[in-house]
């Protein structure tokens, strides 16, 4: 379990890594986005783990990715968004909109359904996690702008 | 008055860099809103859909001046989003002149994304990753690797045609490119008497084409109550995804007609 989490952690880290360069991310900050993505997916994992649904799974995922993105933000002094759309790559259900699309065409009605409100349930899921996340106030943030602050002294 | 015009130009620039790279809707009105504010411009009122911005300025009452533009989405690029937010910070600081803001917005949007030889690795690293993170095996996630290189080499020949390829049919194109290097990959790992799964490495392939987060990104914005942005992500997603689905069935569904191959 430890070693399968670990694997899936670098794999995470590996996809938004990837997925930073494809969005023409900063480049300082790929490392960064690459922690978030492997964090927040991390999470997620453990949740479809403990046998909850993927979209309780990504709501949760995308708590900890959208809290993470905020105190990254603050302390890299860089907006938020860079990490969040990097992190989030590995979770957003891309492929349920293909699966969705796939079966249609297949002639399989059932299946697309299935799918298509699957992934509309993980979009929605995501999209309320950071949502809330962002509403968050800015205040609550600054302990760590703080911190690095007199650590740079 | 006529600096009155340069604010504007100025905001509606600055608008426009973060719109077309991909910025959510109230990032790009807040950030307008506020770079018009700082140079003291109190009548200032901005309009931002997905696609295109309005905005106009006032004085005592009287329209002064207003822009209309058009932002079709090139490619995202965060590099310059947080150029920009960077860039609005300081001025909202009052660390910057307004001639000199113009200069700085010129150099934000001359800025170069990665070079071609990096996203084809970058999309050869996602795909293979993914394909992982999505249930495939070693295996998989290693002819993955063929399919995420093949389609990174086939959007950025895609992006360098003279006139731009429509949408849905670069997207079908991809994805066609995709199952058939996928399909060419997976008979490789079958002849050496390894199993593998198509399915898997077909999403893996496509991963970097998925509209994943244009849907989350328009949902977000619902949220936020720009509920028509919000509906043209969402479609602009669904039709991107349909462009995948079907380049991908017609090329499986060819495939399948070719006598002795079993998929």
């Amino acid at each position: 379990m430890i070693g399968e989490l670990a694997i899936q952690l670098v794999m995470a880290f590996l996809t938004t890594l990837g997925f930073a360069v494809l969005v023409n991310a900063p480049p300082k900050e790929f490392v960064f986005a690459g922690i978030v993505g492997a964090v927040g997916w991390g999470g997620y994992w453990l949740c479809i783990q403990a046998g909850l649904s993927a979209a309780v799974a990504s709501f949760a995922g995308a708590l900890v990715l959208a809290y993470l993105s905020r105190v990254f933000s603050v302390v890299r002094r860089c907006p938020a968004t860079v990490y969040l759309i990097s992190g989030i790559f590995a979770m957003v259900p891309g492929a349920g909109i293909y699966y969705t699309v796939y079966y249609l065409i297949m002639d399989n009605a059932a299946m697309s359904a299935e799918q298509g409100v699957e992934t509309i349930k993980v979009a929605v899921a995501i999209a309320v996690g950071i949502v809330l996340v962002l509403a968050l106030p800015g205040g609550m943030f600054q302990i760590f702008s703080r911190r690095k602050s007199k650590g740079e002294k | 008055m006529s600096s009155e015009k340069r604010i504007l130009d100025l905001c509606v620039d600055a608008g426009e860099t973060l719109l077309a790279n991909g910025a959510e809707i109230y990032r790009v009105q807040q950030t307008m809103e506020l770079i018009a504010k700082s140079y003291g411009a109190d009548s200032f009122h901005a309009y931002v859909l997905t696609n295109g911005l309005f905005a106009s300025m006032e004085e005592d009452g009287r329209l002064q001046s207003a822009a209309v533009r058009n932002a079709p989405r090139v490619e995202m690029n965060l590099g310059r989003i947080s150029a920009v937010n960077a860039l609005s910070r300081e001025i909202v600081a009052g660390r910057v002149p307004l001639e000199q803001a113009f200069e700085r917005l010129r150099t934000i949007r001359a800025m170069q994304g990665m070079p071609g030889w990096m996203m084809v690795l970058a999309s050869m690293l996602s795909a293979s990753t993914f394909c992982y993170l999505f249930g495939g095996s070693f295996t998989d996630a290693f002819a993955a690797l063929v399919p995420g290189c093949a389609v990174g080499l086939f959007t950025r020949l895609l992006s360098r045609t003279k006139t731009p390829v429509n949408k849905l049919v670069s997207n079908m194109l991809s994805a066609s490119v995709v199952a058939l290097t996928s399909f060419a990959a997976v008979q490789i790992w079958n002849l050496t008497g390894t199993a593998c799964s198509l399915d898997h490495v077909i999403i893996g392939g496509i991963i970097p084409l998925l509209p994943g987060v244009a849907l989350t990104n328009g949902i977000r914005d619902v949220a936020n109550s720009d509920y028509l942005s919000g509906m043209i992500r969402a479609i602009d997603a669904l039709l991107i995804g349909a462009g995948i689905a079907l380049g991908v069935g017609v090329v499986l569904k060819g495939l399948a007609l070719i006598p002795g191959v079993v998929l």
